[in-house]
């Protein structure tokens, strides 16, 4: 048990999204998170404000499912398959972070200082997570999907579209840990 | 029996997110640092077994379980919308520390505050259904 109860190495976890990527064409389907966010959005009556969410979010249903089963899943491996959700990064990131004011880093499974529900209380910590998520959501639909979507399944079938895209994915994280974050935290 | 499936799928998914620690804002952090080979490790032997796979499938004509084709369309040719959306959405994966999978994860795994982060990422896809016909793509 106790590889279970480890987190999960590289040589394992690769291979199993792609086994995953797999399962979901074998269904007949495409591997895509960030479309669940457009369904979503339909569902709720979108369409009545733009006509991009005018479509048959009810074909999407299947993928909704994968969604809820993934947020299942978060919480078995969590509570159930973890029992030290701390993350062993490099030393050099921990001494990077702890400059940047992150106590938690080598410690936790995410910082506290962004995702304790002490940032219920701070304004500051709210509001640069709801401008993150903001640049996933514009930016996923803009690029026509995320790193499910596009890193692996796109790339995979070797589509230079999804290479483009993963180019962009990359120069916008280099930009904001690299240049961005010393002004931000 | 079809809904099962895809609830399994996902929860394995949602497992392997979160066991993989592809879902840590740490892992983020320093992989655009370039200071571990894990995520690197990650999406490259995804990768190299989900490029064979693919021309497996391609070469051999295999069929779905339930008899249509495979579906590996395409993507639309253009370059603009790839590289600004790109752009964009890694600003936002950089700061959150997750793409849309580990948003859902983490929500499973009981972290609260990253409700702020799918609240977001929601408007975010809302704001680009909004203004779609006047950016370049």
């Amino acid at each position: 048990m106790e590889w279970i109860i480890s987190p999960w190495p590289w040589y394992v976890s690769g291979p199993l999204i792609s086994l995953v990527m797999f399962l979901l064409l074998f269904m007949g389907k495409q591997f895509g998170m960030s479309s669940n966010l457009r369904t979503l959005c339909s569902m709720v009556g979108g369409g009545k404000i733009a006509d991009f969410f005018r479509f048959d979010w009810k074909s999407q249903r299947w993928n909704l499912v994968v969604m809820l089963g993934v947020i299942f899943g978060g919480f078995l491996g969590r509570y159930y398959m973890t029992e030290d959700p701390s993350v062993a990064i490099s030393a050099a990131t921990v001494g990077k972070l702890q400059g940047l004011g992150f106590k938690s880093a080598g410690t936790a499974y995410l910082p506290q200082e962004l995702f304790g529900n002490g940032v219920f209380g701070d304004m500051g910590g709210m509001l640069l997570l709801l401008i993150g998520g903001l640049l996933i959501g514009f930016g996923a639909r803009y690029a026509g999907g995320c790193t499910s979507g596009h890193a692996i399944s796109g790339l995979s079938n070797l589509q230079m579209p999804s290479f483009i895209a993963v180019i962009g994915f990359f120069i916008g994280g280099l930009l904001m840990v690299h240049l961005l974050f010393p002004f931000i935290f | 029996m079809k809904t099962a499936a895809y609830f399994i799928i996902g929860t394995f998914f949602g497992i392997l997110l979160f066991k993989s620690e592809a879902a840590s804002w740490f892992r983020i952090y320093e992989m655009f640092n370039f200071q571990s080979f894990h995520m690197y490790g990650i999406i490259g032997s995804a990768l190299f077994v989900g490029i064979i796979g693919t021309v497996i499938i391609k070469k051999t004509g295999i069929k779905s379980l339930f008899g249509g084709p495979i579906n590996l369309q395409p993507k639309e040719k253009g370059f603009s919308r790839y590289l600004y959306g790109g752009i964009l959405f890694g600003l936002g994966w950089a700061l959150a520390g997750s793409c849309p999978g580990p948003i859902y994860t983490l929500l499973g795994a009981g972290y609260a505050p990253i409700i702020i982060v799918l609240i977001g990422a929601l408007l975010g896809t809302l704001g680009y259904g909004i203004v779609k016909d006047k950016l370049p793509h």
